[in-house]
């Protein structure tokens, strides 16, 4: 079913409505983001995330990577524009029932909760009670090592340890599809590295669609089925690239130094290095 | 969990136990000499108890006038601690109305601040004349002073809330009253802590300012009074004594104050936390 979540021409010229593919899990037409300062963040932005893809938003700081991400969350809205959820019903406030899971770059916890309440909150909002939900909440942890740390207050832990409580949490209400906005940014190589695994796992055993923003081309390239490459000012997709699907890499000790993930390295970073000096699109 | 925060608690080196001991020695050890250096300079120099009455004076006359005081004492608590809890709550559902909305805030803000930088004791008189009772309005006095420092701080704190939780209350369809309950407040508590022990002193220094202008005699005054009573009588060691009751009070009341915050916050607030390298 189409419904448009939301919309914002005031004028009524909506733009030409295009067929999303059946597969799209969300597609964004035209998105036009403008800031209240006037900031133009997102220029005409058209995408579509089909069901199972592993979509990396590739691209230099404040280029509006995070404010894409936010609106398909529905967490703004876009000036102009839409986004559609070809294959979720619509609630009654307007949000698809497609279940979303978000990640934020800092773990965004609450200190004041142990890991397990924090991990619980999604399904508390929902109203589930505690009993009902405690499997479900200890399994999630259990997927990212922590069913032994729910008793833990998040101050106890290690930055990686948060971010997996944070992961977690996303993950406790089974959403069809993740958003991460640089989750891992703030992390040592070998942490993130370990976790890269751990969202490259979850995504296949889960079966998951995944929408990853990151500025690392190396992160980007292990992770994702998809990347778009984002450029600034106004910020909107200048190349979009279909990579070799990355399932089972994170059982393959030696990808990471094949021949294989270096020449994916190479020519994402030169698809950025041409987007970034590409001239601005004509909706600007 | 349990082995994380075992290790926390069995860091304790043998050492700690001497520290602990020289925290409580150092200061009563000081607080003796400083009063054996003050009995001795009365005693020396003959000083006659009007004009400073040595410590032991001070305290045969706590003993002796036990009686005239602690009924005193007990009034200036009650008026102290109801204007304190009666401070706590108003300014935490105000704070929380002014966060709800906007226009409340810009509509009612500007009179916390009237409130908060007018002299108390300018307001005192007035407030005694429309109040009937002289200890209800020393305690709207209290009141009114102890008020604002919880309120500034409770909306301070339900505003300062991590935005990107507010997003992630948002994400699922949290209503107000769970974003309130679950998020706004508990983040708000340190702040909450911190009104408590500002009010907490001014409350008891409200208390007694108030009762100064009151200045009203009578079987219901507090230390204050008697205070006032003892300087008109020239009985200057029942002054001190007075006075005496007056810091302990204010002593205990910050002391448990800051109790109550560590308490309430020793499991995740930094404000709370030892520093453990
Ligand atoms: N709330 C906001 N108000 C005004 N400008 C904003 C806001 N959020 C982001 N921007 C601006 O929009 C642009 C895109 O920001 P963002 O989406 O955060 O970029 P990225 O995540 O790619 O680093 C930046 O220029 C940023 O300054
Ligand atoms: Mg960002």
């Amino acid at each position: 079913m189409k419904q448009a979540v939301s919309s914002g021409n005031p004028d009524g010229a909506e733009p030409a409505p295009v067929a999303a593919s059946p597969r799209s899990v969300v597609s964004l037409r035209d998105v036009t983001k403008r800031f209240s300062n006037g900031t133009l963040a997102l220029s005409r932005m058209t995408m579509d995330i089909r069901k199972g893809e592993f979509v990396s938003l590739l691209g230099p700081s404040g280029c509006g990577k995070s404010t894409a991400l936010r609106i398909i969350a529905g967490l703004g809205r876009p000036s102009q524009g839409m986004v559609d959820w070809p294959a979720s019903r619509i609630g009654r406030d307007g949000r698809p029932d497609a279940d979303i899971g978000f990640v934020f770059q800092e773990p965004t916890l609450m200190p004041w909760k142990p890991v397990f309440d924090n991990a619980f909150l999604p399904l508390r909002l929902k109203g589930m009670g505690k009993g009902e939900a405690r499997d479900r909440v200890m399994a999630a942890l259990e997927t990212v090592g922590l069913k032994d740390f729910a008793k833990a207050y998040p101050r106890e832990l290690s930055g990686g340890m948060r971010m997996r409580v944070s992961i977690a949490r996303a993950l406790v209400t089974d959403p069809k599809l993740l958003l991460m906005d640089e989750p891992f940014g703030a992390l040592d190589e070998i942490t993130r590295q370990k976790l890269n695994d751990d969202v490259l796992r979850l995504w296949s055993e889960k079966d998951l669609t995944v929408v990853f923003v990151t500025h690392s081309v190396f992160e980007a390239a292990y992770l994702s089925s998809r990347i778009a490459v984002m450029g600034a000012r106004p910020g909107r997709v200048v190349a979009d690239m279909m990579l070799p699907r990355p399932e089972g890499r994170e059982k393959d000790e030696g990808f990471r130094v094949s021949e294989t993930y270096g020449d994916l390295c190479r020519s994402v970073s030169q698809a950025l290095v041409s987007a970034m000096y590409a001239p601005a699109g004509e909706g600007a | 969990m349990e082995a994380v925060l075992d290790s926390a608690s069995s860091d304790e080196t043998p050492g700690l136990g001497r520290s602990r001991l020289l925290k409580v020695a150092v200061p009563a050890i000081m607080l003796g000499l400083t009063l054996l250096a003050w009995e001795v300079y009365v005693r020396v120099n003959a000083v006659p108890p009007y004009i400073l009455p040595a410590p032991s004076l001070v305290a045969q006359t706590l003993v002796k006038d036990w009686g005239t005081l602690y009924p005193a004492l007990l009034v200036t608590l009650r008026i102290t601690f109801s204007a304190l809890i009666l401070a706590l709550i108003g300014g935490t559902v105000l704070a929380v109305l002014l966060v709800q909305s906007k226009w409340v805030e810009l509509a009612l803000y500007p009179y916390a601040v009237i409130l908060q930088v007018t002299p108390i004791v300018a307001i005192a008189p007035l407030i005694l004349v429309y109040v009937s009772s002289t200890q209800a309005a020393i305690m709207i006095c209290a009141f009114l002073v102890a008020f604002f420092p919880i309120l500034s701080n409770m909306v301070q704190g339900l505003k300062s809330v991590d935005h990107n939780l507010l997003n992630l209350y948002d994400l699922y369809g949290a209503s107000r009253w769970q974003q309130l309950r679950l998020l706004k407040l508990p983040a708000a508590l340190p702040y909450f802590m911190t009104g408590l022990k500002i009010g907490g002193g001014l409350s008891l220094i409200a208390a007694v300012v108030a009762e100064f202008a009151a200045g009203s005699a009578g079987a219901g005054s507090g230390l204050a009074f008697r205070l006032l009573e003892a300087q008109y009588r020239l009985n200057i060691p029942r002054l001190f004594a007075a006075l005496v009751l007056l810091s302990a009070t204010g002593v205990a009341i910050f002391a448990l104050t800051s109790v109550v915050a560590w308490l309430s916050l020793r499991r995740w607030h930094e404000s709370a936390l030892a520093r453990e390298n």
